[in-house]
C-alpha cells in the first residue's frame, strides 16, 4: 500500500483554542478512509487543512507537517491553486452553482483552460456516470442544477468534482441531509470510484463508515484516538472511547 | 380596551390600499397631463427634424442625440469605475477603517445636491482644464454624479451572493479574479443593472449640473469638445423662457418614452442574464 497523504504532529489553533492536538497518520492510496467521532472532534478542520480550505479562515495558526506524495502543501510556497485541482472536496450541504447541469459539472474544466465542446460533453458525461447521476440528468443537462432533488444535487456536486480530475477526493459529511436512498447511491458511487481516486470520507454515521471505508480514525476532542482497517476497528478495537463511540454510547 | 384584531386587520387593508392607489394615482396623473399635452404635438418629424428659432418650431432631434450621447458615454464611464470599487470593497479587502472611510465618503457624495456637481464640473473642467462647455465636461460631471448610485448598488448586490458560491468556486481551483467574474458578478448582475437603471434615469432627468457643464447650445453635438443641450434641459429652457409650452411638453412625453424604452430593454437583458444563471 502506497502513502498517498502523510500527516505528522498537526496541530491546529484558532484563536486561544487547540482544535487539533498532534495528529500523525497515513492515508493509502486507492483507498477509502473514514474519518469519525463526534461533533468537535476535529475531523472536518482536518480535511479542510489538506485542501488548504482552512486559508479562507482567520486566526488560524498551523504547525505540523503535511505530506502529499512526498511534498509539504503546507509550505507557504505551495501554489494552492494546483493544489485544489489535486484535492477535490464535496461539501456537506451541495451547494450547486447558480447554473445549468452541465455548465457545473463544466465550471472545473473550464477553469483548467478546456474550451473544445466535444471534450467538454466527454467529461460531463463521463463525471455523471461516475457519479451515478447520468441516467436521471441526460435529458436535462441543460435546465438549471438548482432544480434537482438534494440528493441529486449531492451528486452533481460529487460529479463536478470528478470532472476536475482530482487525485484525493474529501468528502465532509456528504449524506447528512440525504434521505436513506440518495445516501446509498452516493456510497455505491464511492465504492467505484476508490479504484482511480484516494478518497477521505468525514462522517458521523458509523455504521455507513463501516460499509464503505478500507480504513478508519476516530477522533475525539482533537486527538486521533484510534486509526487501522475498518474491520478491526469495528470487530475489535484496541481502545475503549472507541468501542463507546462505534457502540453508539456517546457522539 | 382592545380592538377587535380583525377590525385592525380590516382597517390596515383599507388604509394600505388607499396608500397604494394614491401613490399610484399621482403617478397616473402626471403621466396623463404629459401625454394629454403632449401627445398632439409629437410626430415623426417632431424627432427627427432640426429645431427651429430656439425651439419654438421644429423638432427636438439634436437633443435626442445629445441625451443619448450623454447618458450613453457617462454610464460607460462610471460602470466599470463603481463596479470596480465595488468589488474592490468587498472581495479584495477586509473590513477596516479604510474601507469605512470610503464607504463613507461614497455615502455622503450620494445625498449632494446635483447643482454642486454642476457648479464642481463647472470650475474644474469647464475652466480649469479649459474644456469649456462641451459634452465631454458634461459626461465627467455626470459620471462622477452616478458613481455613488452605482457602487452602493453593485456591492450591496455583490453581497448578496452566497458565501458559500465562491468556497465550492475556489474548492473546483478557481482563483479569485476567476471566482468573481464567473461567478459572483453573473449572481449580482441583475442588482448591479438595477442600479445602472436608476443612473440612468437620473442622468436623462437631469439639469442643473448639465447647463453649467455641457451647457445647453441647441445643436448638434459632434465631438467631445462640443457643447449640446439634453432633452431635459430642453424641456427647462422651453418652459421656463416661455417659448413653447406645447414643444415642452412633447419633449417630456418622448423623454418619458425614452426611459420606458430603456427600463424595457434592461429588464430583457436582466431576464436573459437570470435565466442563463439560476
Amino acid at each position: 500500500m502506497d502513502v498517498k497523504i502523510r500527516i505528522e504532529n498537526l496541530r491546529l489553533f484558532y484563536g486561544m483554542s487547540e482544535i487539533l492536538k498532534g495528529i500523525t497518520i497515513d492515508v493509502y492510496t486507492s483507498m477509502i478512509t473514514g474519518f469519525m467521532g463526534p461533533a468537535g472532534s476535529g475531523k472536518s478542520s482536518l480535511i479542510s487543512i489538506i485542501n488548504r480550505m482552512i486559508d479562507f479562515e482567520e486566526g488560524i495558526r498551523i504547525e505540523g507537517n503535511v505530506h502529499m506524495d512526498g511534498s509539504n502543501i503546507l509550505d507557504g510556497t505551495i501554489d494552492q491553486i494546483s493544489l485544489r485541482r489535486r484535492v477535490g472536496t464535496v461539501f456537506a450541504v451541495p451547494i450547486p452553482l447558480p447554473r445549468s447541469v452541465y455548465e457545473n459539472i463544466a465550471y472545473g474544466p473550464r477553469l483548467q483552460g478546456i474550451r473544445e465542446r466535444s471534450r467538454l460533453n466527454t467529461i460531463v458525461e463521463e463525471s455523471l456516470k461516475k457519479a451515478f447521476l447520468w441516467d436521471e440528468v441526460k435529458d436535462r443537462l441543460h435546465t438549471s442544477a438548482l432544480k434537482l432533488s438534494g440528493g441529486q444535487q449531492q451528486r452533481l456536486c460529487l460529479a463536478r468534482t470528478l470532472a476536475t480530475k482530482p487525485e484525493v477526493i474529501l468528502l465532509d459529511e456528504p449524506c447528512s441531509g440525504l434521505d436513506p436512498i440518495s445516501t446509498a447511491k452516493i456510497e455505491e458511487a464511492l465504492s467505484e470510484l476508490k479504484k482511480e481516486f484516494t478518497i477521505i470520507l468525514v462522517s458521523n454515521n458509523t455504521k455507513q463508515i463501516a460499509r464503505i471505508t478500507d480504513f478508519a480514525a476516530f477522533f475525539y476532542m482533537g486527538q486521533l484516538i484510534e486509526y487501522g482497517s475498518t474491520e478491526k476497528l469495528f470487530t475489535n478495537p484496541s481502545e475503549k472511547k472507541t468501542e463507546d463511540y462505534i457502540q453508539g454510547k456517546f457522539g | 380596551m382592545r380592538i377587535n384584531p380583525r377590525i385592525t386587520d380590516k382597517l390596515a387593508r383599507i388604509v394600505l390600499n388607499t396608500q397604494a392607489f394614491f401613490t399610484v394615482g399621482i403617478l397616473v396623473i402626471i403621466i396623463l397631463i404629459i401625454i394629454l399635452k403632449g401627445a398632439p404635438h409629437i410626430n415623426l418629424e417632431f424627432i427627427l427634424s432640426a429645431p427651429e428659432d430656439m425651439g419654438r418650431h421644429g423638432g427636438i432631434f439634436f437633443t435626442i442625440i445629445g441625451t443619448v450621447f450623454l447618458v450613453f458615454l457617462s454610464i460607460l464611464l462610471a460602470t466599470p469605475l463603481g463596479v470596480g470599487t465595488a468589488i474592490f470593497l468587498t472581495e479584495y479587502t477586509k473590513e477596516s477603517r479604510f474601507t469605512k472611510i470610503i464607504r463613507f465618503g461614497v455615502e455622503s457624495l450620494a445625498g449632494i445636491p446635483s447643482i454642486l456637481y454642476g457648479l464642481f464640473g463647472f470650475i474644474f473642467f469647464v475652466i480649469k482644464l479649459r474644456m469649456g462647455w462641451s459634452l465631454l465636461a458634461g459626461v465627467l460631471t455626470m459620471a462622477i454624479m452616478i458613481l455613488p448610485t452605482i457602487i452602493r448598488t453593485s456591492e450591496e448586490a455583490i453581497k448578496a451572493v452566497p458565501r458559500n458560491l465562491r468556497i465550492v468556486s475556489y474548492s473546483l481551483s478557481a482563483t479569485k479574479w476567476e471566482t468573481v467574474t464567473r461567478v459572483v458578478l453573473p449572481s449580482a448582475a441583475p442588482g448591479i443593472l438595477t442600479g445602472i437603471m436608476l443612473s440612468i434615469g437620473r442622468a436623462v432627468g437631469e439639469t442643473a449640473a448639465i447647463i453649467f457643464t455641457m451647457g445647453s447650445s441647441l445643436r448638434l453635438p459632434m465631438s467631445l469638445m462640443d457643447s449640446g443641450r439634453t432633452m431635459a434641459v430642453h424641456f427647462y429652457i422651453l418652459a421656463r423662457e416661455g417659448i413653447s409650452m406645447e414643444k415642452a411638453y412633447a419633449t417630456a412625453l418622448i423623454l418619458v418614452l425614452s426611459i420606458l424604452f430603456i427600463n424595457i430593454i434592461a429588464y430583457y437583458i436582466m431576464n436573459r442574464v437570470i435565466a442563463k444563471y439560476s
